[in-house]
């Protein structure tokens, strides 16, 4: 079996997020980056299919050479190859027709990325991956089990769960539950050592359509601060919400 | 050329989420001069869709689709899309159009935009504004395709009426085996409760509530609502709650119009997920608590007083309403 685990480098969760260049760009500075918490999941996933099932778990990132940290971090973790495809991922269909271009070319059984990325919080890729490509794609999994070429997954709905089956090759959208948070893998000292002497392969990209493009960010309007209501007056809590902010 | 809304629906009614998504659709076609189709599936009656400016429906029944397949609804929106010339297709935040959204994307080579906010901030070029960086930022997108996507975040626009006179038509999309890749074995709903998707109110609770024995209290506040029940990452993480009830970054976005956190500290995960919820209010023993920072109205105390109070004080409210 061969997995690709599509792997987003994105700002620590409790970065500061501010812009630059005229509120055009992301400003990096003084920015931690981490593997994308929904694609830790299923890279963790994928390594249980190694050890448990035999597989090959190969990890790639759309991005410039700043990303190899996170790519080396998958290796630590386990994983037994890295691609890292060498441009700017400006949307999220130039980065999905960069990695079908790789699945394409690579055979791969098990595609799992996460179902949206923590910075743009697109939630396209993984889709756009199974448009492209015309496999089956299986969103908001929460867990996955494969028996030959049969894979029977879990999917989260609203208000619920689904269970689903298909059969290999299989585009997966990620997230917590594909493995329980305290299953995810710390890099040990005898990773980090071996994932330096494992291969990191370096694509150029593929041409693609610029279909959408971020021209200009945002903050938010700062908050008012909050009213403070005395614990023996809970009449006022209710008045306010019910007359101020009319939600009740 | 028109523009096109997947009304999404469940046991043949509409969700509310289809009804925003046609208010938002009317008034993005009354600025580019057209008219809005729905396309909906298995949804029986239609006729509510003109309340809120649908001027055509393409009626879909097939039992073929009675379940969701997101391949196969992907392809029967794209087939609508192309009969009406859609030029602006428009899908809901829910979990299933999400699903649909990027594939309904390429097959239509159109340009995509996910977590839209509001009215396109301009029609030439296309721009829209979307959230970013888990609720922390806005982000303002230019779409370069003759035909976009937009897939409209919850409870970001309204619902309004506005109403339209209303045709309907029987469509027939060509829906084949290669549609049902993905088979659906069994559905477990969660019944007789809320679901935080639907939810106009939430009601949440953290690690502050000592053990899952206290939830009493906090489905009872909820019923008395009519809310969904919620919960921190770390609760669901000590199987006090389900995880469908874990709400933050890497738990559920919620965006309710009231939001009821009680004995939760507002991590910055927590937030993320909870930002765009209207109306927030914090029940917290620590005045310190970084979200009361974020709140609308706070009270400091302890919750096992206070809950309790607060039930019997908006079953009172209710009560007098009615
Ligand atoms: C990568 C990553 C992702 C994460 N994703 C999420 C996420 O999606 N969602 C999420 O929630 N967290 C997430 N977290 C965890 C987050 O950082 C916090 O640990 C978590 O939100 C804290 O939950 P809590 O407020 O319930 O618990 P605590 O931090 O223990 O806070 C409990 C609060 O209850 C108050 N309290 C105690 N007793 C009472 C009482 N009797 N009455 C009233 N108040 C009381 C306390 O003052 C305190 O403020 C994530 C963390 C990381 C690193």
């Amino acid at each position: 079996m061969k997995i690709l685990v599509c792997i987003s480098h994105v700002p620590d969760t409790t970065s500061k997020i501010n812009f630059t260049n005229g509120d055009a760009e992301f400003d990096t500075n003084g920015v931690q980056y981490v593997i994308n918490p929904n694609d830790e999941f299923g890279l963790t996933r994928a390594i249980w299919f190694q050890e448990q099932q035999g597989a090959t778990v190969t990890v790639v990132n759309v991005g410039g050479p700043d990303t190899e940290s996170t790519l080396r971090k998958a290796l630590a973790i386990g994983a037994n190859e890295a691609i890292r495809i060498n441009a700017n991922p400006t949307d999220g269909f130039f980065v999905a027709k960069q990695l079908a271009e790789v699945i394409k070319n690579g055979g791969y059984d098990i595609v799992i990325a996460g179902k949206e990325s923590l910075d743009y919080n697109g939630g396209m890729v993984p889709g756009m991956i199974a448009g492209i490509l015309g496999y089956n794609f299986l969103n908001s999994c929460t867990g996955i089990t494969v028996e030959g070429t049969n894979v029977t997954a879990v999917r989260e709905i609203d208000g619920g769960k689904e269970t689903v089956s298909s059969s290999l090759p299989i585009i997966i959208g990620g997230q917590k539950g594909i493995v329980e948070e305290k299953d995810l893998r710390i890099p040990n000292m005898r990773g980090i050592m071996t994932a330096r002497t494992k291969v990191l392969t370096i694509l150029e990209p593929v041409d693609a359509a610029i279909n959408t493009k971020a021209v200009k960010f945002e903050k938010p309007a700062p908050k008012s601060a909050v009213k403070l209501i005395s614990a023996d007056n809970l009449d006022e809590l209710i008045n306010l919400l019910h007359n101020e902010a009319k939600v009740i | 050329m028109s523009i096109l809304i997947y009304a999404e629906s469940a046991e043949g009614k509409f969700k509310k989420v289809a009804l925003e998504l046609a208010s938002y659709a009317k008034k993005v076609a009354e600025s580019l001069g057209t008219t809005v189709t729905a396309v909906t599936v298995n949804a029986g009656d239609v006729s509510e869709l003109s309340k809120y400016g649908v001027d055509k429906v393409l009626k879909v029944n097939n039992d073929k689709l009675a379940g969701f397949t997101a391949k196969a609804y992907a392809d029967v929106i794209k087939q609508a899309a192309q009969k009406e010339e859609a030029k602006v297709v428009l899908l809901s935040s829910t979990t299933d159009s999400i699903y649909l959204a990027s594939l309904v994307a390429v097959a239509l080579e159109a340009g995509y935009a996910s977590n839209v906010v509001g009215l396109p901030v301009s029609t030439s070029p296309f721009q829209v504004k979307r959230t970013a960086f888990s609720n922390k930022a806005f982000n303002i997108t230019e779409i370069n395709t003759d035909v976009k996507v937009l897939a409209l975040a919850k409870n970001s626009y309204g619902i309004f009426e506005n109403t339209s006179s209303l045709t309907t038509e029987d469509f027939n999309p060509t829906i084949g085996d290669a549609d049902f890749g993905v088979k659906v074995v069994s559905v477990e709903k969660v019944s007789g409760k809320v679901s935080i998707a639907d939810a106009d109110i939430v009601v949440s609770a953290g690690r502050g509530l000592k053990g899952p024995e206290n939830w009493g209290m906090i489905e009872e506040l909820a019923s008395v609502l009519g809310a969904a029940t919620a919960c921190s990452k770390p609760v669901s993480d000590l199987g006090w709650r389900t995880h469908g009830e874990h709400v933050g970054q890497t738990g559920k976005p919620v965006a309710t119009n009231l939001y009821i956190a009680v004995g939760i500290s507002g991590a910055i995960q927590h937030i993320a997920g909870i930002n765009s919820s209207k109306v927030k209010v914090v029940i917290n023993s620590d005045p310190e608590a970084p979200f009361f920072k974020v709140a609308d109205y706070g009270v400091v105390g302890d919750a096992f007083e206070i809950v309790p109070q607060l039930i019997q004080k908006f079953k009172a409210f209710k009560e007098q309403q009615s």
